[in-house]
């Protein structure tokens, strides 16, 4: 039976991305599938009706949603290339890491972007003790995966969000080497990565999108 | 040597009780610290120094945070006695997603159904149970989320259960009425030991929500 795969998602999600990056990581053919969240097709909200959100993935007509378990479900799957440890006190350690970065750098980050002033200040000095949390776990590896991209660098996409964010609105450099000197590094490797690069946003429509969306809402520094 | 497995917990958390259950189930001894969270242990600020949050499981002398994950891992190593996720990887999915879920909403709405009043709880209240009515459309006719046996959804749910009867009382509503297929689910579970035995008194934590209630200044 031919295996059939389709992504919904959209061109700017980051929680999208991380699921192109594992497909292609696999060599797993998909048909990609935009959407536009604000008129939702009717193929979304039946497969995921619970959140109607993206992104969706469709194997054989099954839905799995919530990028994480998406993840999950594709490195099960898809054997090749594996994206999670096999140990389970590893892989406990993956999953602790994916999980603080979707439950705390993603709301900070969302957050950086629409506040102002002292409360702009205040999150963004979060950001970077969480960077600095994140990077005290690389521990002289590659990648958080080790000697190749795994599911912690796939989670931690949204950082090269965050940062396309910043230029977008004129705010100050969050990831520096001055200040993070092993994360700096990691992220060259990260955004220099074959299969990774190919997932990134296009980076003029990407700066335009965040001007566009948060633009007006942003005092400068 | 034997396996060295401490839980660092506080015994009202429905988040430690998942942990609990799941080593039960597994027939699994460990060595329970309770923690005072108003004055964190320095063991508990070692393990778990990102969060300073129970529950931690030790495992030879190894930490694991987050319950799901820490049940997670418990499955994993001990995998030859009752299975909590199923090896099929489309049905993990799907455990997986709903475990999130629970996560995702109930603690939330349930904090907000005892400790606010007028209509922010109201709202809190319809909504609470518009999530167990999702999850009771989840369950279906399936004796639990696992199926024939309990598993990970069950784990990550029932716990909440001990904490119906502070939600029902500090919101004035009955969520058996609302919810009777999930209350007879949770009767289902409680009948087995390993559940029975890792889910405290609902009129013990009454009593801890109470003293939360007054000590936050809520009437």
């Amino acid at each position: 039976m031919a295996e059939e795969v389709k992504l919904f998602g959209t061109w700017a999600s980051p929680f999208s991305r991380r699921i192109e990056v594992a497909l292609k990581l696999k060599g797993v053919q998909f048909e990609y599938i935009e959407e536009n969240l604000s008129n939702k097709s009717p193929a979304l909200l039946e497969y995921n009706p619970v959140h109607k959100k993206i992104p969706v993935l469709v194997h054989n007509g099954k839905p799995v949603a919530e990028s994480l378990v998406i993840l999950e479900y594709i490195d099960e799957t898809w054997k090749h290339n594996p994206i999670l440890p096999t140990d389970p006190y590893e892989k406990a350690i993956a999953r602790f890491w994916a999980k603080y970065i979707d439950d705390k750098l993603w709301p900070a980050a969302t957050k950086v972007l629409v506040s102002k002033g002292e409360e702009q200040k205040g999150v963004t000095e979060e950001i970077q003790e969480q960077l600095k949390t994140l990077e005290s776990e690389l521990k002289g590896k590659k990648f958080f995966g080790g000697e190749s991209l795994g599911f912690v660098d796939i989670a931690a996409n949204i950082i090269v969000f965050l940062l396309v964010a910043q230029e977008a609105l004129g705010l100050m450099e969050i990831l520096t080497e001055e200040q993070f000197p092993v994360l700096h590094e990691w992220y060259q490797r990260l955004v220099d990565d074959a299969v990774f690069k190919e997932c990134v946003p296009p980076r003029e429509r990407h700066l335009g999108f965040f001007k566009v969306r948060f633009g007006s809402s942003t005092a400068s520094k | 040597m034997g396996d060295e497995i401490i839980l660092l917990d506080f015994w009202p958390s429905m988040f430690g009780m998942r942990v609990r259950l799941a080593l039960a189930e597994k027939g699994l001894k460990y060595e329970y610290k309770e923690e005072d969270l108003r004055n964190k242990s320095p063991l508990l600020l070692e393990m778990n120094p990102v969060h300073k949050q129970i529950p931690v499981l030790i495992h030879n002398g190894k930490p694991i945070c987050e319950s799901l994950i820490i049940v997670q891992y418990i499955d994993e190593v001990w995998h030859d006695k009752s299975p909590l996720l199923p090896s099929d990887p489309y049905q993990r999915a799907q455990a997986r997603f709903w475990a999130d879920y629970v996560d995702k909403k109930l603690y939330g709405l349930g904090r907000k159904v005892w400790s606010t009043k007028g209509e922010e709880q109201e709202t809190a209240k319809k909504e609470f149970i518009e999530c167990l009515k999702l999850l009771e459309g989840e369950l279906g006719e399936k004796p639990y989320f696992g199926g024939e046996k309990i598993g990970f959804v069950d784990v990550a749910l029932v716990t909440f259960s001990c904490w119906f009867y502070a939600y029902e009382s500090c919101g004035n509503f009955s969520i058996e009425a609302e919810c009777p297929k999930l209350i007879a689910w949770t009767k289902r579970c409680k009948e087995k030991e390993s559940v029975s035995s890792s889910l405290e008194d609902p009129h013990k934590v009454h009593g801890f929500v109470m003293g939360m209630r007054k000590r936050f200044g809520i009437e």
